[in-house]
C-alpha cells in the first residue's frame, strides 16, 4: 500500500485500468484457441478443402493447390520443418491469429474480403438494433420504475404476472405471429427483405418490433428488481425518515444509484448491437452482420466465423471493461486509491 | 419382449433417481425440507410442480422402450397412445375435421370419379354422416371424459387421504382449507382436461394432423420428452463442472483462482449462439464420421440430442461457477468456517459439513433459472439447424416445419399453435415454479444470473 499511498487517485485509476487492459490479451487469444481448436480438431483443412471445392472429383493437387491459396497449408501449431522463432510463427494457428489482432481480417474461404463486408453489413444490423436498445429502454424503464414505486398493489401484481407469461413465450411465436398479422393478414408490410436508403424502414418496422416485445418482459422484471433493491436500502429510508419529499427521494437517491446496473446492461449488449440478432436478421432476411454469421457457420467459412467471433468476444471484453470502468469511476473507494 | 434403452433414456432416468436420492435427503434436513414446503405450500409454487410432475411423467413414460417382435422398440406412452400413434392420415387435416385438408380423386359410383375432400382414416371414422353428427359425438364425448376425469380426482382425493391417514369421509373438507384450496382446483383442472382430450383423443385428431398425416396431439406429447431431456441433461452437465470449479476457485484463490477465471471469462466473452452453433457443427461432423450408417436412425438421432445437450451444458457453465466462486469467497471469511478451519477440521469435512450446504441454494435457484431459458433454446437452435434430430419430435421441429404452413390457404395454424402452447406451458410451469424456488431458498439473489442462454 506504500507504493499507493503516494499515486493519487487518477494515477491509481490509471494503472487500474492499464492492468485491465492487459488482461484482454491473453482472454482474446484463448478465444481466438477455442475457436481454432472447434474447427480443426473435427474439421480438417483437407475437409474444408473438399466442402469448398465441391465433394465429387477433386484430386489431392486440387487441394494441396486450395489449402496453399488460402494459407491453410501450414500445420496447426508447431511447424518442425522451421528453426527458431518460426517454429511457432510460421503456423496456421499463429498467422492467422496475428492477423486478427492488427484488426486485419483478410480475405473468407469463398474468397471474399471479410472487412469489406462488414462495413456493408454492419448498418443493416445497427438499422435493427440501436432502435431495440433506445425502444427498449424508453418503455422498460419506466415501467420498471413503476411497478417498483407500487410494489404490491394490483397494477405491480398483474404487470409481473405478465411479465412471467411473456417470458415463457418463445421469441419465435413473435417473429412468427408478426409476419403472420401484419404482412399476411392485414397487408401493411412486407414479410421479409431489406432496402437501401429509406426505403428500408418499412423492412425494418416487424423487426424491431418484434425484438423489443420479445425481451420486454425480462427488461421490465430486472429493471424492477434493480429499483426495488435501491428503494430498500438505507439511505433511502433515512431519507424518507427525514420527511424529503418522495420524488426528491427519487430523483436525488434512487435514480442515480440505479444508474449503475442499467448502464451496466446496456453494455453487456454492446457485442449484439454490432453483430445483430442471428435469429431476426436470418428470419426476416436482412443482410446484416448476424445472417452473415449464420451462412459462414452453416456453410463451414472458417475465416468468417473465426473473424466475427473474435470482434465479439472483442467487442464484450471491451463493454465488461467500460462496466467496470464506470463502477470504479462512480465508487469513491476505488477512485480515491484506497480499496 | 424386453426393455430397451437408448443413451439418453438411460442418462435421464439416472438423473432422476439422482432427484429421488436428494429428495430422501431433503426428508431427514429439516431446514431442506421446510424451505421445498414453503415452495410447494405456496399457490404458484404448487400449481407449477403439479404441472411440471404431469410433464415428468409424460417423459419418463416415454423414456422406457419394449421391445417387441420384428418392430422397432416402442415407448410405453407409445403403446399407450396407439389409436393416436397408429391413426395416420394421409395428409393435413384441422383439428376436429372428418375430412382431409386436400382434395383426391375419388370413386363416388362404379366408374365415375369426382374430384373431393377424402374421409379421414381416423378422425370421426366412426359416424355415419359426420355432418350432422359430429357436434353431438363431440359434446357426449367431452362429458363422458369430464365424468372420468371428475372420478379419477374423486379417486385421487381418496388415496391422498388414505395415504395422509385422515377418515376418507371428511376429504371434501380438503376443498375448503384456504391453504389447499387451489392447489386442488389446479389438480381438478388438470383431470378434467386429461379425461376430456383423453375421451376424444379416442376418435378424433384432437390437434388435427400434420403434413405426412401424423397427429399433432401425439407429436407435442412426444415432444415433452425431447425439452425435458434437454434441460436436464444439460443442468447435469453443467453442475459438476460449475460447482467443482466455482468451489475450487473459491477456496484456494492464489494462481488456481486465475486459471478458473481465466477460463470462463474467455468461454463467455464468445457471443452464445456462436459458441453453440460452432460446437454443435463440430460435434455433428464427428457423429456423422464416427458413427456414421452404422447404427439406427434412433440411435442418431440420440447421439445428437445427446451431444446438443453437452454443448448447451458444457457452454452453459460459466454464470453459475462466477456466483459460487464469489460466494465461497464470502463464506471462508464467515466466523463459523473460519473456527472450524483453526479447530483443525480437515478440507473434506469443511467442504462437506460447511460449505455445500451452504452453496446448496445457490445452486438449486440457478439450475431451476436455467432450466426454462434451456427449453426455449432448443426451438431457435433447431430453427437455425443445429438442435436436434429433424426425425426427433420436438417443438422446434413442430415451428420449423410450420413456417411455411402459415403461407397455404386455408393456413394451418394447429401444428405450430400446438408447439408453441406446449413449451408455454412448460416454460410458463417452469418460470413459476423458479420464482417460488427462489423466494423459499433466498430472497434477495442477483437477478442478474438469470439465464446464460439469453438466445435471440
Amino acid at each position: 500500500m506504500a507504493l499507493a499511498s503516494t499515486h493519487t487517485g487518477d494515477d491509481f485509476v490509471t494503472i487500474w485500468f492499464l492492468r485491465r487492459l492487459a488482461y484482454v490479451l491473453p482472454i482474446l487469444l484463448g478465444v481466438n484457441l477455442l475457436t481454432f481448436a472447434l474447427f480443426f480438431v473435427i474439421n480438417s483443412p483437407d475437409d474444408m478443402a473438399r466442402r469448398h471445392l465441391g465433394e465429387r472429383h477433386v484430386t489431392t493437387a486440387a487441394i494441396a493447390d486450395w489449402k496453399r491459396a488460402h494459407g491453410y497449408d501450414r500445420p496447426a501449431f508447431i511447424n518442425a520443418d522451421r528453426s527458431g522463432t518460426a517454429v511457432v510463427t510460421d503456423t496456421l494457428f499463429f498467422t492467422g491469429s496475428v492477423r486478427l489482432f492488427s484488426l486485419d481480417f483478410g480475405r473468407s474461404d469463398g474468397g471474399r474480403h471479410i472487412a469489406w463486408d462488414i462495413r456493408q453489413r454492419m448498418w443493416p444490423s445497427l438499422a435493427i438494433a440501436l432502435p431495440v436498445l433506445i425502444l427498449e429502454l424508453i418503455i422498460a424503464v419506466p415501467l420498471g420504475l413503476a411497478v417498483a414505486l407500487l410494489r404490491g398493489s394490483t397494477f405491480d401484481r398483474g404487470l409481473t404476472l405478465l411479465c412471467v407469461a411473456s417470458m415463457a413465450i418463445s421469441s419465435l411465436f413473435f417473429i412468427i405471429a408478426g409476419q403472420f398479422l401484419f404482412a399476411r393478414l392485414l397487408r401493411l408490410i412486407p414479410i421479409s427483405g431489406f432496402a437501401e436508403g429509406w426505403g428500408a424502414i418499412k423492412f425494418l418496422l416487424l423487426p424491431v418490433m418484434v425484438q423489443v416485445l420479445a425481451g420486454l418482459g425480462a427488461r421490465v422484471r430486472w429493471n424492477r428488481t434493480v429499483f426495488l433493491e435501491e428503494i430498500s436500502r438505507e439511505h433511502v429510508r433515512t431519507a424518507r425518515a427525514k420527511g424529503l419529499a418522495e420524488t426528491r427521494i427519487l430523483f436525488g437517491h434512487v435514480l442515480p444509484n440505479a444508474l449503475l446496473p442499467l448502464i451496466t446492461t446496456i453494455v453487456v449488449t454492446l457485442p449484439g448491437l454490432f453483430l445483430g440478432s442471428l435469429i431476426t436478421e436470418s428470419f426476416f432476411a436482412i443482410p446484416g452482420l448476424g445472417s452473415y454469421t449464420i451462412d459462414a457457420i452453416q456453410n463451414q467459412d472458417f475465416a468468417i466465423a473465426r473473424t466475427m467471433v473474435f470482434i465479439g468476444s472483442l467487442l464484450y471484453i471491451l463493454g465488461l471493461l467500460l462496466t467496470d470502468l464506470a463502477y470504479a469511476w462512480a465508487d469513491p473507494r476505488i477512485r480515491l486509491g484506497s480499496g | 419382449m424386453g426393455l430397451h434403452f437408448l443413451p439418453t433414456d438411460l442418462l435421464f432416468l439416472g438423473t432422476l433417481m439422482l432427484g429421488l436420492v436428494y429428495c430422501r435427503n431433503v426428508a431427514r434436513d429439516p431446514l431442506a425440507r421446510a424451505r421445498w414446503a414453503k415452495v410447494l405450500r405456496s399457490v404458484g409454487g404448487g400449481v407449477a410442480s403439479l404441472v411440471l410432475a404431469l410433464h415428468v411423467t409424460v417423459a419418463v413414460l416415454d423414456s422406457v422402450r419394449v421391445q417387441s417382435e420384428n418392430e422397432a422398440p416402442l415407448t410405453l406412452l407409445d403403446h399407450l397412445l396407439t389409436p393416436l400413434r397408429t391413426g395416420v392420415e394421409t395428409t393435413y387435416s384441422a383439428p376436429f375435421s372428418t375430412h382431409a385438408y386436400a382434395r383426391e380423386n375419388l370413386e363416388s359410383a362404379p366408374g365415375t370419379w369426382v374430384r373431393d375432400y377424402p374421409r379421414l382414416q381416423f378422425g370421426g371414422r366412426h359416424l355415419v354422416h359426420p355432418e350432422e353428427e359430429a357436434a353431438g359425438d363431440i359434446a357426449r364425448r367431452s362429458l363422458r371424459g369430464a365424468a372420468i376425469g371428475l372420478a379419477s380426482l374423486g379417486l385421487l382425493t381418496l388415496i391422498i387421504n388414505l395415504v395422509r391417514r385422515r377418515p376418507p369421509g371428511r376429504a371434501w373438507r380438503q376443498w375448503f382449507e384456504p391453504a389447499w384450496r387451489w392447489h386442488w382446483f389446479a389438480l381438478g383442472i388438470l383431470c378434467l382436461g386429461v379425461g376430456i382430450v383423453g375421451n376424444l383423443a379416442g376418435g378424433w385428431h384432437v390437434l388435427g394432423t400434420d403434413k405426412v398425416g401424423q397427429d399433432v396431439l401425439y407429436l407435442s406429447l412426444k415432444s415433452v420428452r425431447t425439452g425435458l431431456v434437454l434441460a436436464v441433461l444439460a443442468s447435469l452437465i453443467t453442475l459438476p463442472i460449475a460447482v467443482v470449479l466455482g468451489i475450487l476457485a473459491g477456496y484456494l484463490q492464489g494462481w488456481v483462482d486465475d486459471v478458473i477465471q481465466y477460463l470462463y471469462t474467455t468461454l463467455s466473452s464468445i457471443p452464445g449462439v456462436l459458441l453453440i452453433a460452432a460446437a454443435a457443427l463440430s460435434l455433428d461432423l464427428f457423429l456423422s464420421r464416427e458413427v456414421g450408417a452404422l447404427h439406427s436412425l434412433a440411435l442418431r438421432a440420440d447421439l445428437r440430442l445427446l451431444a446438443l445437450c453437452a454443448v448447451l451444458g458444457l457452454t452453459g457453465w460459466t454464470s453459475l461457477c462466477r456466483l459460487l466462486r464469489a460466494e465461497t469467497m464470502k463464506l471462508r471469511t464467515v466466523e463459523f468456517i473460519a473456527s472450524a478451519q483453526a479447530l483443525g477440521s480437515s478440507p473434506g469435512t469443511l467442504l462437506r459439513r460447511h460449505l455445500l450446504p451452504n452453496l446448496m441454494p445457490l445452486v438449486i435457484i440457478t439450475t431451476v433459472l436455467d432450466f426454462s431459458s434451456l427449453v426455449l433454446a432448443e426451438a431457435v437452435l433447431t430453427y437455425i439447424d443445429i438442435g436436434v434430430d429433424p426425425s426427433t419430435e420436438s417443438w422446434g421441429n413442430m415451428i420449423n416445419g410450420a413456417r411455411l404452413e402459415l403461407a397455404r390457404e386455408p393456413v394451418i395454424w394447429w401444428s405450430l399453435a400446438a408447439a408453441l402452447g406446449g413449451m408455454f406451458g412448460l416454460v410458463l410451469a417452469a418460470n413459476i415454479f423458479a420464482d417460488t424456488v427462489r423466494d423459499a431458498f433466498d430472497p434477495r439473489l442477483d437477478p442478474a444470473a438469470r439465464g446464460t442462454h439469453g438466445l435471440a
